[in-house]
């Protein structure tokens, strides 16, 4: 009933009873949708057409012609300054602290909410109770603390101490995701498992985590964003330039540069750039994954 | 890995039904598996949490020596009228900013669910700015609102030539248009896959009796997203307290603080002006509005779904 195909044919107007499949109905009049759909294309897509094409700009064209015309004389000048402002080690640092971060929030979180899952003990219950109340506290309000523990680490102004809180930061959230995959796993599983003399940990890594992958890919590319784009923690926990990470090189760059419009555009095309290309890769996953981890 | 010996469990244990439930017998290795989340969570996120209510009695100026000052700090905060106009301007873009994405998150995100191929086109495109860092947002906005060489001229409408970052009421106008911009697309994202999980059959029983489609819009498609409303919401609600770089780099929390909302106070208290003491007290002011909104979203929505997922399990 659902793959029926005729809804492109189902235009009269007095509805069918024989068929009236949800799709001929949420498909062909929603008129309001469609136009609140197209017209958000066209809010989003403006705005990244106009980076793209003002960052080929020069300045002198910047000043001269409208500002949604595409370049009379296409430049890779901007691009120049921007490469040339050392932008290559943000990125690396960047890669460095994402990659740092990700891996073992997502791996302690996914270890944790097997825990949490299959353990009774009033403990297990308590460390879950610890971690929901996580998600109802903004963490960025902790900074001041975080500040004072990374000086007394000794971890101040390194790449280090961007990570260590960005795990932190990442758990509650993970967490609540994976539990909810973890405990949709059959439970007659767990038990053959336990009958073949599984330890908790063989089933951990040959049962739960095959089983939970769409979960883990949502929680990795969730967390990886946040972290890429994480403006807040560099800011406060790092000083020199050679620590940087992108979103804090976009804001200096920025600030050097405000009256070159076009290179500063260039700036953020190329911070945009690593994500959008792993977006072309991997978007069904990244699109499904999330929905799937959060419309639960 | 299976060659190891199964967990030292009571060997009454293993007599009772194996149906069962995980027992307390195994409880033991399970809860060493909980152990790194939970160091790394009490170290960089209770710690500090009640690291932040023990600083704000405290005079610090984030180098020097940590004196304890009792209630000064205190006193300074909550008789200095920055703060309630911070806790204003917060309101005003948690509210606004709501009701601006939720509407159109739900028309976007039914529209989406259609299983047709341009549209899938589309999410795809919609996505974008969902991957673009706060900072890089801010800054593209605050270049194209310029009055002279951005939008304004671009689309040949004088209107939109005003100094849109330069007067409070179009700041804050600017501020919930950009987090709407930024965020829309996921919460699209999370109604889509919601109204793909509403069964057909309702929609087929209701176009028996007769109801039109916006009749089914309200009496089916909104009660059936119920927890997916309220997950949303206090996603946006929660998060709207967060909102420090997004505004940090678009308004610095001008002009003059009409845009200065709690994060952004408390930074620049902190990080600008080196009183940590009084940071600390609007950071634990923080929290609690934080605990207190998710009190009452729970309150209103009765637990989201995962939430009563995870009870009733």
């Amino acid at each position: 009933m659902v793959t029926t195909l005729t809804a492109d044919t189902g235009r009269s107007t007095k509805p069918d009873v024989v068929r009236p499949s949800r799709h001929w109905h949420l498909r062909e009049r929603n008129w309001l949708g469609g136009a609140a759909g197209w017209f958000w294309l066209f809010v989003v897509m403006l705005p990244i057409y106009w980076i793209v094409i003002t960052s080929f700009k020069s300045q002198a064209n910047y000043f001269s012609i409208n500002p949604l015309a595409p370049p009379t004389d296409p430049t890779l000048e901007n691009y120049r300054l921007v490469i040339q402002s050392d932008f290559a080690r943000y990125f690396i640092n960047s890669v460095i602290v994402t990659l740092g971060a990700v891996v073992p929030a997502v791996l302690i979180s996914f270890m944790a909410a097997f825990a949490v899952v299959r353990g009774t003990s009033r403990l297990l219950r308590g460390v879950n109770g610890l971690f929901l109340m996580g998600l109802a506290i903004p963490l960025q309000a902790t900074i001041i603390p975080v500040y004072l523990i990374i000086i007394r680490l000794k971890m101040y102004d390194s790449l280090m101490a961007i990570i260590l809180p960005s795990i932190a930061f990442a758990i509650p959230l993970s967490v609540l995701v994976l539990s909810n995959f973890v405990r949709d796993v059959p439970n007659e599983l767990f038990e053959s498992m336990r009958m073949d003399g599984a330890t908790e940990w063989g089933t951990l890594w040959h049962l739960a985590f095959p089983l939970v992958r769409p979960a883990l890919v949502t929680v990795t590319i969730y967390n990886g964003l946040a972290i890429w784009n994480g403006f807040l923690l560099p800011l406060v926990l790092t000083q020199s330039p050679s620590k940087r990470t992108l979103p804090l090189a976009l804001w200096t760059f920025q600030g050097q540069y405000s009256v070159n419009v076009p290179a500063v555009l260039a700036s953020v095309v190329l911070t945009t750039l690593p994500i959008l290309i792993l977006y072309a890769i991997g978007r069904r996953q990244l699109l499904s994954g999330l929905t799937a981890g959060f419309s639960k | 890995m299976t060659t190891l010996a199964p967990p030292t469990a009571p060997v009454g244990q293993h007599t009772t039904t194996t149906t069962t439930t995980a027992s307390g017998g195994r409880s033991g290795p399970v809860v060493w598996m909980a152990l790194p989340a939970l160091v790394m969570f009490v170290g960089f996120g209770v710690i500090p949490l009640v690291g932040v209510l023990a600083l704000s009695f405290t005079t610090w100026d984030g180098i020097g020596a940590i004196v304890p000052s009792g209630l000064t700090s205190w006193r300074a905060v909550l008789s200095d009228p920055g703060l309630p106009h911070a806790l204003w301007v917060t309101f005003l873009v948690m509210i606004l900013s709501w009701a601006v994405q939720t509407p159109l998150s739900i028309l976007i995100g039914v529209f989406l669910a259609a299983h047709k191929r341009y549209r899938g086109f589309l999410a795809v495109l919609y996505f974008i700015p969902l991957l673009l860092s706060s900072a890089a947002i801010s800054i593209t906005f605050k270049a194209l609102l310029d009055p002279n060489f951005g939008l304004a001229t671009g689309l040949g409408i004088p209107f939109l030539a005003q100094d849109w970052l330069g007067q409070a009421n179009l700041a804050l106008g600017v501020v919930i248009f950009v987090v709407s911009w930024q965020y829309i697309p996921f919460h699209s994202l999370i109604y889509q896959g919601a109204v793909r999980q509403i069964p057909t059959s309702m929609n087929e029983a209701a176009t028996i009796d007769g109801a039109g489609r916006v009749r089914m819009f309200f009496s089916i498609t909104i009660p059936q997203l119920k927890y997916t409303i309220i997950t949303s919401s206090t996603l946006m609600v929660v998060g709207s307290l967060t909102f420090f770089d997004l505004i940090f780099v678009l308004t610095a929390g001008g002009p003059g603080d009409a845009t200065r909302v709690l994060a952004l106070e408390m930074y620049q208290t902190g990080f600008q002006a080196n009183l940590m003491g009084p940071a600390s007290a609007i950071a634990v002011i923080l929290v609690l509005v934080g605990l207190a909104l998710a009190l009452i979203l729970r309150r209103v929505g009765g637990g989201s779904a995962s939430e009563s997922q995870m009870e009733g399990a």
